[in-house]
């Protein structure tokens, strides 16, 4: 059975006159937000991005953006807490079991 | 090619110790150990000879002890130290020609590639992310552009191969910039599957990846390894919140017994145990909300398992304070689980979180109002 998450929530955002078709994007996207069209990658599923910014720091041509984060809710209560930007701080054993 | 034999010969078992004395005593002899390691580490089970110096070679087979390790770990003990050094590994007999496989120090990472390689002839670049696994240090840069580069200079990869191309895992794109390192390091990056069990088939297909090897699951199995961790992080803030009652009962004003004991603790096992082996099954997106529904027939299971409704065994007030406090509590335990998943977004978890949070501290401050009240009607 699939996992799907929130609608509507992704910041990702694609400028398809900066893109010059060369696919990384779909190689390193984990959830296959893309598709390569005739034209360059278009998002194909926008609701299926976790915003993990593997597309954005492989865009050659810089047409990608995305607000990166950890969709970790211990991250996010640990900033909260602390007044810091939300960060996976699982060295420390304060937060979540995630990595 | 052969298959590389996994039993050590007592000749290499001899010439491994006395490099391992020297290395110690700073004593050189005439090749040198690119990457150092321990004569405990029994995986290693020989030496790879390079025009660099010495590569390990590792066994493909986890013996009991890896397998203990790993078992370990997925229960947090000595989780934060479970690390191999990090440098070039040899698996099989590599040439110059050979693939190369990145990866991260972390042991049970190293161990789950390692036990997928059998019969193949390839090197291994393993990255120092500190022991954590590659996802998770792409997210703090230890497994990232800067580290691959420089792991690649230090190991003088260029000279013991003839090539130009590495293979990454996938789920290490978000912290590597594949066309800096081709930039700063002249390597080519080609992403593999996300899984080492296709590893084989990608490299026997030509280094393509079918859309199965690209997609990131999240299988039962892959959330029942992930279930013992969250219940071990979840006995701290446990441990602290029945020393709070206890205190409460001490002073007279709780009336915290046996049946709250065992309905938080159900409350928890919904939240931690429950929810993520049953998430793609129960019903809505939002963890908190999963984590709320199992949580409430777990709240109901408590009143009828004490004779609601006909003989109830408490009074009405404590059964709807029963029916405000688990629901949340297995909501906060599921809403944690997000940080284990393969698909929550950043956006996502704050937007369940700003109704979420404040729903479970409203409902929990009500649902213990509502105990002490009862306790004094």
């Amino acid at each position: 059975m699939k996992h799907r998450y929130l609608k509507n929530v992704s910041t990702l955002q694609l400028n398809a006159d900066k893109c010059i078709g060369c696919g990384r994007c779909t190689e390193v996207c984990p959830h296959q937000v893309f598709e390569m069209q005739d034209r360059g990658c278009a998002v194909r599923a926008r609701d299926l991005c976790m915003e993990c910014g593997a597309c954005v720091k492989n865009c050659p041509a810089g047409a990608l953006e995305v607000k990166p984060g950890v969709g970790c809710a211990a991250a996010i209560i640990t900033g909260w807490l602390t007044g810091s930007e939300p960060a996976c701080g699982c060295s420390n054993d304060s937060s979540g079991g995630c990595c | 090619m052969e298959i590389n034999k996994d039993r050590l010969s007592k000749k290499t078992l001899k010439a491994i110790k006395l490099r391992a004395l020297n290395l110690k005593t700073g004593k050189n002899d005439a090749k040198s150990l690119i990457t150092p390691y321990s004569t405990k580490d029994d995986w290693v089970i020989g030496e790879i000879d390079t025009p660099v110096g010495l590569v390990p070679q590792v066994s493909t087979r986890l013996s009991t002890r890896d397998r203990w390790g790993g078992i370990k770990a997925r229960w947090g003990v000595n989780r934060m130290d479970y690390k191999i050094n990090p440098g070039l590994y040899a698996v099989g007999n590599p040439k110059a020609d050979s693939h190369v496989l990145v990866t991260a120090n972390y042991k049970l990472t190293f161990d789950m590639l390692r036990k997928e390689l059998s019969g193949m002839n390839l090197w291994v670049l393993v990255l120092d992310t500190k022991g954590i696994n590659v996802w998770c240090a792409t997210g703090k840069g230890t497994f990232g552009t800067r580290e691959l580069v420089s792991r690649l200079k230090r190991t003088r990869l260029n000279e013991i191969i003839s090539h130009h191309t590495i293979i990454l895992p996938q789920l290490g794109a978000p912290g590597v910039s594949a066309h800096q390192v081709h930039k700063q390091s002249g390597f080519r990056i080609v992403y593999g599957p996300v899984r080492a069990a296709d590893i084989s088939q990608f490299i026997s297909s030509g280094m393509k990846a079918t859309q199965e090897m690209r997609q990131v699951t999240f299988t039962a199995y892959d959330r029942l390894v992930l279930t013992p961790m969250e219940l071990v992080q979840a006995i701290k803030p446990s441990i602290i919140l029945f020393g709070i009652l206890f205190i409460l009962n001490l002073v007279g004003i709780g009336p915290f017994g046996l049946v709250d004991f065992y309905a938080y603790l159900g409350a928890l096992v919904m939240g931690c145990v429950i929810t993520p082996l049953m998430l793609p099954w129960i019903p809505g997106r939002a963890f908190s909300f999963k984590g709320w529904l199992t949580g409430l027939i777990w709240a109901l299971a408590v009143n009828i398992i004490n004779g609601f409704p006909v003989m109830p065994v408490y009074s009405t007030l404590r059964a709807i304070a029963y029916i405000l406090v688990l629901p949340s509590v297995s909501a906060f335990y599921a809403m944690n689980f997000t940080g284990s998943s393969t698909y929550t977004s950043f956006s996502g978890v704050l937007k369940e979180m700003k109704t979420a949070v404040p729903a479970m501290a409203v409902t929990v401050t009500a649902g213990i109002l509502l105990m002490i009240i009862n306790s004094f009607v």
